[in-house]
């Protein structure tokens, strides 16, 4: 640790970033960065959701180019056109959700741009499948490189990434959120691999949530706020609060507002259900005013149970009661039908239809009410559309422009404003406040405080250790597919959730 | 390379043996060297343009415009036989695949540099190539007087019992597989396709991949324009009308994927000599031949379905994986959680 | 504690809409569409004085009318996000069964039946592959158009079937004249039934596509299946119903079209599905779906109609005619995406 703090301190910078900027219509994604990535040292780039830290990895790796500054590696500034030319010059990512090629062997998966060729200019596959095996032999994956990624599991998928990324001559390595899908035994062995990568001298940087992994394996910090590089320098001398602070630019105390309420009788009754591929046996009850939180690592199969519960897919065992009566549901239609109303992760891609007007999303589930005889009324579709508008403290300039105009979190405003027409009995919220800013984030949580004061009972998916802490009634953990357990509010500590979710005991 | 294409192109390979053997069973003679040597060779036009044609629909594009290339191409060369009969065959080749790649460009220019769908873009220039054509001709035909010699009988001439026309297929299908397994242009075909994003980081211009499919389809329904021309002695507006159609149906028999990124060679050209196979067969066993249409848009539909069979998205697989890494864990001691 | 109690705070004023509908109606592809349809009338009333003539135009709708019929089903289908290359193969076996059906002695009532019911199968059939099964809709529709096709030229070979009762010419012939009922107006009587039958489905397809739950629910699936799906849109069957809406106007156009010619071959109506896709996109629908107005389409029927009536007035062949069709196609496509390229380049 002496040595690497000794290198952290005296050579200079590998790769700087100086007033990087870069904008899109409407939106100042980067202000004027600065970051600063030493060989040999861990940097971790911290901030929350839309601070630009993906723009910022964007512009490194040459997808995005940046409007103005100056990227500079050995002091020389460099200007990356393509995703080409910043492999060529040394970079390379692991990125957070691993982008690669289901149809491809994995040897190829590794070796895709780079593949090591013969004296007439093919592609040497005997090397390749050579190399390819070394490689993940070093790393300690047992991964056959004639494989073909779809039959690999998440965290296989995950070494082959880390393979790629070691498989060109690099000496910038990143690491966008490489932790997110990984159990305990598997972060410690990708420490491992960042340990070994820093005696090499590389550049590494580091891009996680998770405070502890940060302060366990990175040396450096840089903060983003908005878009704008707020504060860096050495974790060692900088407490776990500042960095929170920078973050956010406020004390965090008031984030997660859950009011007191009445809780009811049982509203929804859920027992045994089970997927053929995805869950197996899920059941709980659900109250009246209560939030339950659905809390688990990315790919435990949380989002799958509740489309099921939705009925985008169909259960293979298990049944519903809702209010005491036994529904079966079979489309979303169903389930709209009975009152369970579900707010999908991908806002853009599940939730809002981007291209349409903001009222023609409001009334999209609820046609029905503002049509006679299968005709459309538009005065009554501005009416309705208006009225959840004003309730959500909707920020646009006219109900008539398309959502995807709006911020992100004007955009879920639009979504659950669309469900609150259904008028539900249950609201299942898949990751409400992911990608949102602070501020909309707040107004998110009150907001669902206040549903289930009204009566509402509300499922709350979400990776957020904090948020699930501060706002769920009782928390229900699943893992691989299966429940490790349900608990309740009173004295649930962090760590006994995230035991239950890696399954480490 | 893959248990599921290996296991398609024995099914496929198996099909075609089991309709021969069914063939020659009604009429002997149909399973002789000879007559098989045939099928391969009245078929090789078509293997070429589904090479061709591969190569666009690996990056989830589509070239429909291939049959009035082939036209346009085959007239061009042949006016220009008749009227230049000077200029040797070398050069005249050399000018169907250009001319041939330069409307292939048309079409990759469309798609890469200003975004327009493939199937729009060569839906367009499928009518406009013909009625090129057109213009070129005047609509007068090119007959057999009015060509050389060796325009039209280079191809046929017989090598080890196959026509010069056969051994073209076969060294198109020879340089095709190494171009689309050992070339980083080949490789990138299928990165584009299979995962769009994913190539993009990894370094793959997709743009520049399709574009240089496009150009590639082009070239090769240029040769073919010079190689149908000449097979049959004639060059007039609407041969090869509705080719294109063919070309499609030899990709999607032989599990070359229409959304991208999945196929190989050799199911390409067992998918385009299965058709060969029954429009060969259909006069031997006494049908007419306007059966032909309706049976490749049967097995269109059939190979459609199988494939989709294939390609159907499974999910994550939570509990496979689950399941997988299990025993894994259990063998490993649990070190000390950490932090 | 709660922020979002509307009585506690002012309320924030959003407008329905930005921009006034006149305004709207002046920047549109419509408006555009409608300037250029009249400046193709200007100029071939200007090339040719036989072009004023009412017979003449009455004569010219005909290159429009039929298509344009089948292009009204193709706008709703393009914009759900889907497509269908075999309308025209529709045509051909639909007149195919209504020419058998003559042979054997069918009646004119019969006869359009068997054609409209064909149209219709042949889309339930695309419906159940692509909607239902879930398939790409460019390659089963390429492969049932092989199919459709197919199957007429199996029974026809290279024959042709004819004879059909001479009542059943008046769909693709008559006039609206031929009605007692038909007001006497000099003008009127130049009036075809195929006129009156093209402007009563572009109504209908218009209420059908703008004003009820049915047309939001094809903008909603044309712009986002999934999130159409995820608010409880029936996305299969909305698009199976739109197949059998194609396939029905197909069989439409099959009992105009064959009426008109007064006989059946198997390369009957060859090529139009180019056309009606054309025609379609022309009208400013977006081939990726999600946008559209069928306005748009009738006038895009109009110009197209009026260009090949007046190179055809100026003697120009049909296949140089495609030229300019394809032409228009790319061009009709490619020039917003050029413009917005260049506005965005400019902007930075």
């Amino acid at each position: 640790m002496s040595v690497v703090q000794a290198v952290v301190q005296n050579s200079p910078p590998l790769l700087e970033m100086r007033g990087i900027s870069k904008s899109f219509p409407g939106v100042q994604a980067l202000d004027s960065v600065d970051v600063a990535l030493f060989p040999g040292t861990v940097t971790a780039l911290i901030g929350e959701n839309g601070a630009g830290k993906s723009t910022l990895v964007k512009i490194l790796t040459g997808i995005y180019q940046h409007d103005s500054g100056a990227i500079i590696i050995d002091g020389a500034p460099v200007h990356f056109t393509s995703a080409e030319a910043a492999i060529r010059s040394g970079i390379t990512a692991i990125h957070q959700e691993t982008v690669l090629f289901d149809e491809l062997s994995v040897a190829e998966n590794i070796f895709l741009g780079h593949a090591p060729r013969n004296r007439l200019g093919l592609v040497n596959w005997s090397a390749m499948n050579a190399r390819a095996a070394a490689l993940l032999t070093s790393i300690d994956a047992p991964i056959s490189p004639y494989m073909r990624l779809k039959d690999l599991s998440i965290a296989q998928r995950h070494l082959v990434a880390i393979a790629r990324a070691l498989s060109v001559e690099a000496r910038v390595v990143i690491m966008d959120e490489p932790t997110a899908a990984l159990s305990y035994k598997e972060v410690e062995d990708l420490f491992r691999i960042i340990e070994r990568l820093k005696r090499q001298g590389k550049a590494i940087l580091f891009i996680s949530h998770k405070f502890e992994e940060v302060y366990q394996i990175a040396e450096r910090f840089v903060v983003l706020r908005d878009g704008r590089s707020i504060g860096a320098g050495l974790l060692a001398k900088t407490g776990q609060d500042e960095i929170v602070r920078m973050m956010v630019g406020r004390s965090v105390d008031h984030v997660f507002p859950k009011l007191d309420v009445a809780i009811g009788n049982t509203v929804l009754k859920v027992s045994g259900y089970s997927h053929p591929t995805e869950f197996d046996n899920i059941s709980f009850e659900l109250r009246r005013g209560e939030i339950l939180g659905l809390y688990g690592l990315v790919g435990a199969g949380r989002s799958e149970f509740c489309q099921s519960l939705f009925g985008i897919t169909r259960p293979s065992a298990g049944s519903l009661e809702l209010e005491g009566r036994s529904v079966e549901i079979r489309s979303p239609a169903d389930a709209i039908g009975a009152g369970i109303v579900y707010v999908p992760e991908e806002r853009g891609r599940h939730g809002a239809v981007l291209q349409m007007p903001i009222f023609q999303n409001f009334t999209m589930a609820t046609l029905g009410r503002t049509t006679r005889a299968g005709f459309l009324r538009e005065a009554e579709e501005f009416a309705l559309a208006r009225r959840y508008a004003e309730r959500l403290d909707l920020r646009a300039a006219a109900l008539s422009v398309p959502v995807g105009t709006l911020s992100g979190g004007n955009q879920q405003k639009v979504v659950i404003g669309k469900w609150l027409a259904t008028r539900p009995k249950v609201i299942i919220l898949d990751e409400p406040t992911k990608g949102i800013d602070i501020g909309s984030k707040a107004a998110v949580h009150a907001f669902m405080s206040e549903l289930a004061g009204e009566g509402l009972s509300v499922i709350m998916v979400s990776s957020e250790l904090p948020e699930i802490l501060g706002m769920s009634d009782r928390v229900l953990v699943m893992r691989e597919g299966r429940m490790a357990g349900i608990w309740n509010r009173e004295g649930l500590d962090a760590e006994t959730l995230v035991r239950a979710a890696t399954g480490n005991q | 390379m893959s248990r599921i294409l290996k296991y398609r192109e024995l099914l496929l390979v198996a099909i075609i043996l089991v309709l021969i053997a069914a063939f020659s069973a009604r009429a002997p003679g149909f399973a002789s060297p000879k007559s098989l040597a045939n099928i391969f060779n009245d078929t090789s036009i078509l293997i070429i343009l589904a090479l061709g044609q591969m190569a666009v629909i690996l990056t989830k594009s589509i070239d429909l415009s291939v049959a009035a290339n082939l036209s346009f191409t085959g007239m061009a060369v042949a006016m220009l036989n008749s009227a230049y009969p000077e200029v040797p065959l070398p050069l005249l080749i050399a000018a169907a695949l250009g001319i041939g790649a330069g409307l292939g460009a048309i079409n990759g220019f469309m798609v890469w540099r200003i975004g327009i769908p493939a199937i729009v873009a060569t839906l367009g220039t499928l009518t406009i190539y013909r009625g090129m054509a057109f213009v070129l001709s005047g609509g007068a035909w090119v007959n057999q007087t009015q060509m050389t010699p060796a325009f039209l009988n280079t191809p046929r001439l017989p090598v080890l019992g196959l026509p010069l026309l056969g051994w073209t297929a076969l060294l198109v299908i020879a340089i095709i597989a190494t171009v689309f397994t050992r070339t980083v242009f080949g490789r990138s075909l299928y990165a584009a396709g299979g995962n769009p994003t994913a190539a993009l980081y990894a370094g793959v211009d997709v743009g520049r991949a399709k574009f240089f499919a496009f150009m590639l389809s082009g070239a090769l329904a240029g040769l073919c324009g010079y190689l149908w021309v000449s097979r049959y002695a004639v060059a007039y507006v609407d041969i090869a009308a509705g080719f294109e159609l063919d070309t499609v149906a030899a990709c999607v028999i032989g599990g070359i994927s229409t959304l991208g990124g999945i196929g190989s060679v050799g199911g390409a050209v067992l998918g385009a000599l299965f058709l060969g196979v029954i429009k060969n067969a259909l006069p031997v066993i006494n049908v007419s031949p306007f059966w032909q249409m309706a049976i490749s848009g049967l097995v269109i539909i059939i190979a459609v379905l199988f494939n989709a069979r294939q390609e159907r998205r499974k999910g994550r697989l939570i509990l496979r994986d689950a399941a997988k890494s299990r025993p894994v864990r259990m063998e490993t001691p649990v070190e000390g959680a950490a932090a | 504690m709660s922020t979002l109690t509307a009585e506690k705070q002012p309320l924030r004023h959003i407008p329905d809409k930005l921009s006034t509908p006149v305004r709207r109606l002046l920047g549109s592809w419509e408006t555009l569409l409608a300037a250029v349809a009249i400046a193709i009338f200007t100029a071939n009333s200007l090339a040719s004085p036989h072009f004023l003539d009412p017979w003449n135009l009455s004569d010219a709708t005909y290159n429009f009318t039929e298509k344009a019929m089948i292009a009204f089903a193709m706008t709703l289908l393009i914009v759900s996000g889907e497509i269908d290359l075999s309308v025209a193969a529709i045509i051909a076996l639909a007149s195919t069964a209504m020419g058998a059906a003559a042979q054997a002695g069918f009646q004119t009532p019969a006869l359009v039946g068997i054609g409209l019911s064909v149209g219709l199968l042949c889309g339930a059939f695309n419906g159940l592959l692509v909607a239902h099964i879930g398939l790409p809709s460019i390659v089963v529709t390429i492969g049932t158009m092989s199919l459709f096709r197919g199957i007429a030229q199996i029974v026809l070979g290279d024959q042709a079937y004819g004879g059909y009762p001479s009542s059943f010419a008046w769909f693709g012939q008559g006039y609206m004249s031929d009605f007692s009922w038909w007001p006497i107006i000099p003008g009127l009587e130049v009036v075809t039934f195929e006129i009156v039958a093209f402007l009563v489905f572009a109504l209908l397809f218009g209420i059908l596509l703008h004003r009820t739950i049915f047309g939001r629910w094809i903008y909603a699936i044309g712009n986002n299946a999934f999130a159409a799906q995820f608010s409880g849109i029936p996305v299969q069957r909305t698009k199976f119903i739109l197949f059998l809406l194609t396939g029905v106007m197909s069989g439409v156009a099959a009992v105009c079209l064959t009426s008109r010619l007064g006989s059946t071959r198997h390369t009957i109506a060859a090529g139009w599905e180019l056309e009606v896709i054309t025609m379609a996109v022309l009208g400013g629908v977006s081939i990726l779906g999600g946008s559209g107005s069928i306005p748009g389409v009738v006038l895009a029927a109009i110009v197209m109609g009026l260009v090949t009536f007046g190179l055809g007035l100026l003697n120009v062949p049909g296949i140089v005619m495609s030229i300019f069709i394809g032409l228009l196609l790319i061009l009709v496509i490619a020039l917003p995406m050029v413009v917005r390229r260049i506005r965005s380049r400019s902007a930075t």
